[in-house]
């Protein structure tokens, strides 16, 4: 019974611990596509941060010097984006498309150009990563039957990115619904003009969102190399960006149904490879790698309007006054 | 805003934007200590002397074909990205499952029609969602590639992998189920050039050119489809059955996509490998926005990044510093600079026009 619940605590741990970058970056997503900007650049600034942070932390040996320039690259091809789509209303898809492959190649050449490791930073120590962060009293409560291995393998002793991402999911929430720059920001999502009207600078609101999803994306990028990882290696974002981007529709845009499909998309990851050689009854063995197509399934699914339906932000991908 | 002077749309705007994603990728060359110069020096010769031509135009086809696909849909303002995904199956099965009971001839030529079928199949779905769900096509088509990439990692994996194996990829085909190589045709005719995996394919690609000029140009489906392109409420008042106009579209843009598969496996690899799409599919976005989406121009485009992709080959050998993802970096440069601030300079080139024409007249 114990081991059965250890077991499960494992998994849910293992859960969140992928789940994270995902959490983050559909945070990221969420903020900017609410504001009317597409953003399928996350894979690319994910790729981008997870580079930084690891190149930074090698260089300097300070973790802390690794997260900031971490937010600070992802923060500078956010404002790429901006600059191609907000200043010079250029297509935002095209845009996105542009700093993916970027990032895919700059983090390459620049890796081998430092290092000299095809594109891989050196392994990074066990002083040179994100610290995991016991709570207090997780040794002693542990003890605790039930809740004591609850609290010690599943909310205790994680890395500051995990908790970050938690907490981003009621901030964002509060932010989109409660404030103020909330409120303007989802008028420059759905009705530019009219927010244009009430004197809502939609440009300058744009921009913010931009910049927020940046720092969002750069944590989830050193979170990868420093945290979850010891070290970048090459196209090290392996699709999360994406699997984020799948995770934003599938939670419809909105906090808190996007941190369950994060989590499910995580537990799906988590789960994996604890199913080969499991076999259904009926189905026969499951196949595992088929298990990493079904986000996207489901996604597409969602989008067929077979469950519920996804209606993204009215004016995505519109700059106010519409295109050129 | 004033059309820009035809010669300026097509000519000057794509020069200048791929000098600037040149001076970019030459700044950070720079910046990683080595002379931008030598390194194109060692690009250009490195794609097009008497040994390596070959493979630049065989990485031409690939591009030809994606850039086209891309082409056709932005003609119709769809942005599919899918061409990644399209390409991955319809040759391989048709090669694997009738090569034993067919002529070479006949499987090379069903190969030939699967590739297409396949790919516009992979189109359908994204396009039918786009069409009468209002789904995104982007997004659509992105999960489409995920989706393509799992199935294709699980059938070499398990169903397909070839017998006693461990490494992910099909048995090959039967001998004679090919493309003939360039050099091998040529060398019938008594013409010796350097082996290359050139092969049969980039004939097929410059047919599927010029055929994607006519039909845009030169057929009503293109004109509904350059309608439609243009405003879609227009084309709707127009009479023009816009959902099925977008599946049309899409299903056209999947079937080129697919054909490069046609380069890759029944040209080269004679089996199916993982990822041989390999980022093919997103440089058909550079190709076709390089070549203002028109044929033409994306020949030439796709000439240029057969370049650089055999040119940056190359830069593995010469330099210790700098390796092939730099073509990335330039590939990445040109679609920023070419379609995404494709805008940044058209008031400028506008305002330099007229005052040319004033000058001269």
């Amino acid at each position: 019974m114990a081991e059965t619940w250890l077991d499960l605590l494992r998994l849910l741990d293992g859960t969140l611990r992928l789940a994270t970058p995902l959490i983050l970056c559909a945070m990221a997503g969420l903020v900017c596509e609410r504001s009317g900007v597409i953003n399928i650049a996350l894979e690319g600034k994910l790729l981008a941060g997870a580079f930084a942070a690891a190149a930074c932390v090698t260089l300097t040996g300070s973790v802390v010097a690794g997260l900031a320039a971490a937010i600070g690259v992802s923060v500078l091809l956010a404002l790429v984006h901006g600059f191609a789509c907000i200043t010079h209303r250029g297509e935002q898809i095209i845009s996105g498309v542009a700093i993916n492959i970027c990032a895919a190649g700059l983090t390459v050449v620049a890796g081998n150009a430092l290092f000299r490791q095809g594109g891989h930073t050196p392994t990074l120590g066990p002083g040179e990563r994100l610290a995991a962060i016991t709570l207090p009293f997780a040794d002693t409560l542990g003890t605790v039957p039930i809740l004591g291995p609850f609290y010690r393998e599943l909310i205790s002793g994680h890395t500051l990115p995990v908790y970050v991402a938690l907490a981003a999911v009621p901030t964002v929430w509060w932010l989109l619904a409660r404030s103020r720059f909330g409120l303007r920001l989802r008028a420059a999502g759905e009705m530019p003009e009219a927010a244009e009207t009430a004197g809502v600078r939609v440009t300058l609101v744009r921009y913010r969102a931009l910049l927020i999803c940046g720092a969002l994306c750069g944590i989830a990028g050193a979170y990868l190399s420093t945290g979850h990882g010891a070290g970048f290696v090459r196209e090290m974002s392996a699709g999360k960006g994406f699997l984020a981007l799948a995770a934003l529709i599938f939670g419809r845009w909105k906090p808190f149904p996007v941190l369950l499909a994060c989590l499910l998309f995580g537990l799906l990851d988590a789960a994996a490879p604890r199913l080969d050689g499991v076999t259904l009854p009926l189905l026969g063995p499951v196949p595992v790698t088929l298990v990493s197509i079904l986000p996207y399934a489901l996604t597409v699914v969602l989008l067929a309007g077979f469950f519920g339906r996804a209606v993204p932000p009215r004016a995505l991908g519109r700059p106010p006054g519409g295109p050129h | 805003m004033t059309p820009l002077p035809r010669w300026v749309d097509i000519g000057v705007l794509p020069a200048l934007n791929l000098m600037l994603a040149l001076v970019a990728a030459g700044v950070v060359v720079a910046l990683i200590g080595e002379d931008p110069f030598r390194v194109l020096l060692v690009m250009i010769t490195g794609a097009f002397s008497a040994e390596t031509v070959g493979y630049t135009l065989y990485y031409a086809t690939n591009v030809l074909f994606t850039g086209l696909a891309a082409a056709i849909a932005f003609q119709a303002r769809l942005f599919s990205i899918g061409a990644e995904g399209q390409a991955v199956l319809g040759v391989a099965l048709a090669c694997l499952t009738f090569a034993p009971y067919l002529p070479p001839f006949v499987v090379v030529v069903l190969a030939c029609l699967a590739a297409p079928l396949f790919g516009a199949l992979w189109a359908l779905v994204p396009g039918v969602l786009q069409a009468w769900r209002g789904s995104h096509v982007v997004i659509t088509t992105i999960m489409f590639n995920f989706i393509a990439s799992g199935l294709l990692v699980w059938l070499l994996s398990g169903p397909m992998i070839r017998p006693g194996q461990g490494s992910p990829e099909s048995r090959r085909f039967a001998d004679a189920v090919a493309l003939p190589a360039i050099h091998e045709l040529l060398a019938d005719f008594g013409i010796a050039i350097a082996p290359s995996p050139l092969n049969l394919s980039i004939v097929l690609g410059l047919v599927a050119a010029l055929a994607v000029w006519m039909v845009i140009w030169r057929t009503r489906f293109g004109y509904a489809l350059r309608a439609l392109g243009h405003s879609e409420e227009a084309a709707r008042y127009a009479g023009i059955p816009v959902p099925w106009m977008i599946v049309a579209t899409l299903l056209v843009s999947g079937a080129l996509a697919g054909c490069m598969a046609l380069n890759e496996i029944l040209g080269v690899q004679h089996k199916l490998i993982l990822n041989f799409s390999a980022g093919y599919g997103f440089t058909g976005i550079a190709v076709a926005l390089m070549g203002r989406n028109h044929p033409a121009g994306i020949v030439a485009a796709s000439l240029l990044f057969g370049a650089l992709f055999q040119g940056g080959a190359e830069l593995n050998f010469e330099f210790d510093t700098i390796t092939t993802e730099l073509v990335l970096v330039i590939q990445g440069l040109v679609i920023l600079f070419s379609g995404a601030l494709a805008h940044m300079f058209t008031p400028w080139m506008a305002r330099l026009a007229l005052s040319l024409g004033e000058s001269r007249g």
